[in-house]
């Protein structure tokens, strides 16, 4: 380890003496992933609009959470559904439920190893029993659940789902 | 006339058994009647609340190896069963996962994590997954307060142990205990049913 520090001192202390100008910053810079993720943070009060959005989309809001098998199996199923659909006026939002230390040790690394397209935030309001039953008086608090959404409906499932399942559901909107 | 009559019949029976079936599937209410079970504990023994003779009630716990949710309460729930157990309210933890799709939550790995964390409490596995459904567990950890009443064991409180899973220094409300300490002093808990995120049962 000390040995692999003491070369890539070398290599920077090298890399500056032939190009000087631009020394430091690009030894920062590679220090950084390739790819920069950032999740946003929500309480329930935050998270409250993107539940309500009166536009002409159909939202589908599903809640996750990177420890929760049967909810990791059906990502690849929203992630479809969110490929096929979204020049059709479908957003997929996926919701995780993730403890807050977990965001950069598991949640970051999940969906880059996974290359998760849909739009991922992060809900961190503590206060379970006030926010659960407003997102829907059927749910129970288990996960995976998911709302499905539009300005004239709502339907919300505790429940997993196929791409199938998913995509007939979606048609009811 | 006749003929309404067999319909008024079959129609009552219609909506009692509707009633009968949606019951069963939702599992217990407030005020309800718990069943007793006979489970087997980490030891290999059977236990069952009927063993308790001098219990006044049970803090029926639903929870698991797995789920982190469940595993950020351990500490949690052997404090309970240590502060309630001598006023009469022991902790009985169930777990009610199906090992064959849900790993780490077998027989064998129920004992190694009993005793990792000294569990003070019965730790019981809902072999072929029959007591959770008529409880109503919907989720790990899901809580069932009971209370001895006239001989019955009531459901006095159904839900969440407190209202912050993450942070037990940031918990405001210890929702277990305060129902406990309510039926201590021969009161019904004021809240009686919250919701938690959990894991989801796995069948």
């Amino acid at each position: 380890m000390e040995r692999l520090l003491l070369i890539v001192c070398i290599a920077a202390f090298v890399s500056c003496k032939t190009e000087p100008k631009q020394s430091e910053n690009i030894s920062d810079e590679k220090k950084l992933p390739e790819k920069v993720i950032t999740i946003p943070s929500y309480t329930y009060e935050t998270l409250e609009p993107l539940l309500h959005k009166e536009d002409d989309k159909t939202y589908v809001i599903n809640f996750w959470a990177t420890w929760c098998k049967p909810c990791v199996e059906e990502l690849p199923a929203f992630e479809k559904l969110n490929a096929t659909y979204k020049n059709q006026n479908v957003e997929v939002i996926l919701v995780s439920l993730d403890f807050q230390n977990q965001i950069e040790k598991r949640v970051i690394p999940f969906i880059q190893e996974n290359n998760i397209q849909s739009e991922v935030v992060i809900m961190v309001d503590p206060d379970q029993n006030t926010w659960i039953p407003k997102i829907s008086k059927k749910w129970s608090g288990a996960i995976p659940a998911t709302l499905i959404y539009n300005k004239h409906k709502r339907e919300f499932y505790e429940q997993s789902f196929t791409y199938e399942l998913l995509q007939n559901e979606l048609k009811k909107f | 006339m006749k003929k309404l009559n067999i319909l008024l019949i079959l129609t009552v029976f219609a909506v009692i058994t509707a009633f009968a079936v949606k019951n069963s599937s939702e599992g217990y209410k407030i005020g309800d009647t718990a069943t007793d079970f006979k489970l087997k504990n980490i030891n290999d023994k059977m236990v069952s609340m009927a063993d308790f003779k001098d219990a006044k009630g049970f803090i029926v716990i639903f929870t698991c190896n797995h789920c982190p949710f469940s595993v950020a309460y351990e500490d949690r729930i052997i404090a309970l069963d240590k502060k309630f157990k001598e006023h009469g309210y022991p902790v009985i933890a169930i777990n009610p996962n199906n090992p064959e799709v849900s790993k780490g939550d077998d027989f064998e790995s129920m004992k190694v994590r009993a005793k990792e964390k000294g569990f003070t409490f019965p730790y019981l596995f809902d072999e072929g997954q029959k007591i959770y459904p008529q409880y109503g567990a919907t989720r790990t950890p899901h809580v069932f307060l009971l209370n001895k009443e006239k001989g019955a064991l009531k459901v006095a409180y159904i839900g969440a142990i407190d209202n912050n899973s993450q942070n037990e220094s940031a918990v405001t409300a210890k929702y277990v205990e305060d129902a406990v300490n309510a039926l201590l002093v021969g009161e019904k808990p004021k809240v009686n049913f919250t919701k938690a995120i959990g894991c989801t049962i796995k069948k």
